[in-house]
């Protein structure tokens, strides 16, 4: 990358941070909505820990990595959203009409995503470590959690990104969002996979690359340093932030035809 | 490379998949230095022209060059000789105006130490040097679009896109921005495409014009060439006793073919130019009509525009590109 | 025209506007039907295990149980989703315009309640065809179910008013987590997953002084055929709308002063 490009990615991210940033609603709920999901069933689920083959004893220590997925979801309705601004209010059209690399313009929209995806993942970190037994893995481990979900937001908002440059449309991007609630609920968010009843469920979850990303960082949580666990997750993860990157570039190529 | 034009288009035509020929078939020259007026009411293919002279949109068929390079196949020298505020003042309401600046200065790749002095400078030169810490989503439509402008000149451009720029704004900001069109096009010979829909700028402000209706062009030139072109005046009367409407009317008719005026009056345009006015107060008073009110117009845009196109400039457009009046941010 | 007429008529039309915008914009009635389908989906197929934690006492099976939740769900978020039409409508200038130009201020009122119902009593239909396909085990009698479906439109109608009245007050889609945070509180602090007894920590506190637990418990008492405090929950959910209501109307005012 040369100065140039450094210079033009530099500027661009410090206007997503700033911007996301600058947007309580944007924010506010990214933080809330995960942990008050994570209250809710450290409290209200706590009992399953009693049944037969539950690995934890606390169910919040369990349910801890769902913040972050649920985190990720936050990221992609945000870069989604901040891209379907641009595009409609014309300000891509502003930016296009500078030398600006469409690369640059690519990462410089997720570094407010990343900003606010290591907002997320201190914050939950701090509360799960406060409220729960504390991260099993270490300091070391935890700092691989905070990678790892920045991965995952990586992947998360770089699907957003994709869906508001391939449509143009801020409304667009609200409707993909239970599509992806739907990934993360049908995973084994709620329980291990081996302890789901319904058979065409537990399928369904073994198929979902989310369930690794889960079993990843809850692998640092409550067992410590499980390799496979983790390669699955940090597979699954870059996968997925791959696959979308491509995507977004393609579909940004499209969106920004400029001569 | 200044006796060649700044803008030249041949055959320019835009097609959209679900639309209209939006500009079907344009060709206009505008020299360097000059204002040239971009007229039309909405829907007429202003933007659509702009987005592919600017670079935006790859045009369907035909060429054109800005500032001696092709659109389509020199993007990139061609947006380093232009700057542009298109029609959404496309602004970031969470940014301040500085931060505004700072992004473009960085982005047009303005050395480090030059970047905060040119921010500054364009804001003060647009009189906003007071709001520059504020978020632009708190700006009056006015200001937005003075913020626009200066982002434009930030690369110091030789040519101006300025896409209706004074829609939607009060008097006294339209002639501020009037002022520093004028002044940029005086001072420091930059070439300027303005579009608009009122007759009242393209006239006062413009060197040349083009009219655009349905995505063609139908007249071009100066505004007194134009007018000249449609030539002759009009003369509109109205009668002490409306009973004597009809009479008139038919007394009238003698002078000229008769063009459209408010119900209680009667027009028509002087075939034989302005000479015909006291023949026409001659005849009036011979059938002893008294007359309240008598009043010659020389041509206008307007009368251009309705002699190219049958329909007045005022109501021409679609209908669907109508935009709401923008919404008060401050009250929001 | 009559009082009452005008106040009909405005209510028709506004409800029959929102019925259009509901039916034929996919990016508003998809995700209000997605959210309680994907959480049925999730709890009811993922987590069914978990009844049998010991303790777990109903009367029906877990995919009944869930349905209780899910089916308050959708009427909350009919209502919620309602309250973001109106700010919508705020920020377009539509709502000024019909305060302005309609002659009965209640209708506008009505009409964005019949909206809510509307979209709730869709949502519900098709959750309801969905559980049963699922193996839903229903006891409760015609009845119950009249209760159970009662109590659902009153859920609805103080969410909905709940919803207008902070929509009118502050007249901006950035009012949507305002919205949003408060009701969600109301639904999550209660015993989603299990029964009340087995929740625990400061969630079984808050639950125990949410009026949404006694709600809850009732309907899920309807689906099971054996429901409890039916007297109270109804005087409970009436009291619900009565403050909605009175919120509402000092939305109103706010809205009309300002109009
Ligand atoms: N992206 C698009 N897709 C389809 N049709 C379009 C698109 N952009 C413009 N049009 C159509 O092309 C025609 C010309 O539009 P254009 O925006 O160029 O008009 P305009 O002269 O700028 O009008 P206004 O004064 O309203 O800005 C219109 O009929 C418009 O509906
Ligand atoms: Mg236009």
């Amino acid at each position: 990358m040369n100065r140039a490009t450094a210079l033009q990615v530099g500027t661009l991210a410090r206007r997503s941070i700033v911007r996301t940033l600058r947007q309580p609603a944007m924010v506010v709920p990214a933080l809330f909505f995960p942990l008050l999901l994570l209250a809710v069933n450290a409290g209200g689920l706590q009992r399953a820990t009693d049944l037969p083959g539950f690995p934890a004893d606390h169910y919040l220590d369990f349910v801890l990595a769902v913040c972050f997925v649920q985190g990720g979801l936050f990221a992609a309705n945000s870069a989604g959203t901040n891209v379907a601004n641009d595009i409609e209010t014309g300000f891509l059209n502003r930016l296009s009409l500078t030398p600006l690399r469409k690369t640059a313009l690519l990462m410089g929209q997720l570094a407010g995503v990343l900003a606010l995806g290591l907002i997320q993942a201190v914050t939950f970190l701090v509360v799960g470590a406060i409220a729960g037994e504390g991260i099993h893995a270490g300091v070391a481990g935890a700092l691989v959690i905070v990678a790892l979900a920045l991965l995952i937001s990586l992947g998360f908002g770089s699907i957003g990104a994709f869906v508001a440059l391939r449509t143009g449309s801020g409304e667009a991007v609200q409707g993909i969002f239970p599509l992806m609630f739907a990934a993360l609920f049908l995973s084994s968010m709620a329980l291990p996979r081996n302890l789901i009843e319904t058979d065409w469920f537990r399928e369904v979850a073994t198929w979902n690359p989310v369930s690794y990303m889960l079993e990843g960082i809850r692998s640092l949580v409550i067992t410590g340093w499980d390799g496979e666990a983790l390669a699955l997750g940090f597979a699954c993860a870059g996968g997925v932030a791959l696959i979308a990157l491509v995507a977004a570039a393609a579909a940004l190529r499209t969106q920004m035809v400029r001569t | 490379m200044s006796s060649s034009p700044a803008i030249e288009t041949a055959d320019l035509v835009r097609e959209f998949k679900k639309g209209p020929r939006a500009v079907d078939g344009v060709d206009i020259q505008v020299a360097p230095g000059e204002v040239f007026g971009f007229l039309g009411p909405n829907g007429a293919g202003k933007s659509t022209t702009v987005h592919m002279l600017t670079t935006l949109l790859p045009p369907t068929s035909g060429s054109a060059r800005v500032a001696g390079h092709d659109v389509v196949e020199e993007g990139t020298r061609v947006r380093a000789a232009i700057g542009a505020a298109l029609q959404e003042a496309a602004l970031d309401p969470f940014l301040t105006g500085r931060e505004h600046m700072k992004l473009q200065t960085a982005l047009h790749g303005l050395p480090r130490e030059q970047r905060a002095r040119r921010g500054d400078e364009l804001l003060g030169r647009v009189g906003l040097t007071d709001a520059a810490d504020r978020k632009v989503g708190g700006y009056s439509g006015g200001m937005k679009r003075r913020l626009d402008l200066a982002l434009a000149l930030v690369h110091g451009p030789r040519i101006l896109f300025l896409d209706e720029p004074t829609t939607g704004l009060d008097v006294q900001s339209r002639s501020a921005l009037w002022a520093e069109v004028q002044r940029l096009a005086s001072d420091d010979g930059v070439t300027v495409f303005l579009t608009t829909q009122y007759l009242e700028e393209a006239d006062q402000l413009a060197d040349r014009i083009a009219i655009i209706d349905r995505g063609k062009i139908v007249a071009q030139g100066t505004p007194d060439d134009l007018k000249d072109e449609i030539g002759r005046p009009s003369v509109e009367v109205i009668p002490a006793e409306p009973a004597d409407l009809a009479r008139m009317k038919s007394v009238l008719a003698r002078f000229g073919e008769s063009v459209a005026s408010p119900p209680k009056a009667a027009a028509v345009r002087l075939s034989g130019g302005d000479a015909q006015l006291a023949d026409v107060v001659r005849a009036l008073d011979a059938e002893g009509i008294r007359v309240q009110h008598l009043q010659l117009h020389a041509p206008t845009l307007d009368d251009v525009f309705l002699a190219k196109t049958g329909r007045h400039l005022e109501g021409a457009g679609d209908g669907a590109a109508v935009e709401d009046a923008e919404p008060d941010p401050v009250a929001a | 025209m009559s009082r009452a007429g005008g106040t009909r008529d405005v209510a028709l039309a506004v409800a029959w506007r929102g019925a259009h915008n509901y039916f034929t914009n996919p990016a508003i009635f998809i995700p209000g039907l997605l959210f309680p389908l994907f959480f049925f989906t999730a709890f009811a197929g993922g987590l069914s295990r978990v009844d049998s934690v010991p303790g777990f006492e109903f009367g029906s099976n877990y995919t009944a149980f869930v349905y209780g939740f899910v089916l308050m769900q959708a009427s909350a978020f009919g209502g919620v989703f309602t309250g973001f039409s109106i700010a919508r409508d705020f920020e377009s200038g539509f709502s000024r315009r019909l305060l302005l130009a309609a002659p009965s201020h209640g209708g506008i009122v009505a009409g964005y309640w019949l909206t809510g119902v509307m979209r709730a009593v869709f949502t519900i239909c098709i959750i309801t065809v969905v559980a049963l396909a699922a193996g839903m085990d229903v006891q409760g009698g015609g009845i119950d179910l009249l209760g159970l479906y009662t109590l659902a439109l009153l859920v609805n109608a103080a969410a909905t008013l709940f919803g207008c009245g902070v929509a009118m007050r502050l007249r901006t889609m950035q009012a949507g987590p305002l919205m949003q945070i408060p009701v969600f509180l109301l639904l999550f602090l209660a015993p989603v997953w299990l029964p009340y007894d087995l929740i625990t920590g400061w969630v079984h506190a808050a639950a125990t002084v949410n009026p949404m637990t006694l709600i809850l418990t009732t309907e899920r008492g309807f689906v099971a055929g054996d429901p409890v405090h039916v007297v109270i929950t109804f005087a409970v959910g009436a009291a619900l709308v009565g403050a909605a209501l009175l919120w509402a109307r000092g939305g109103l005012h706010s809205a009309e002063q300002a109009a």
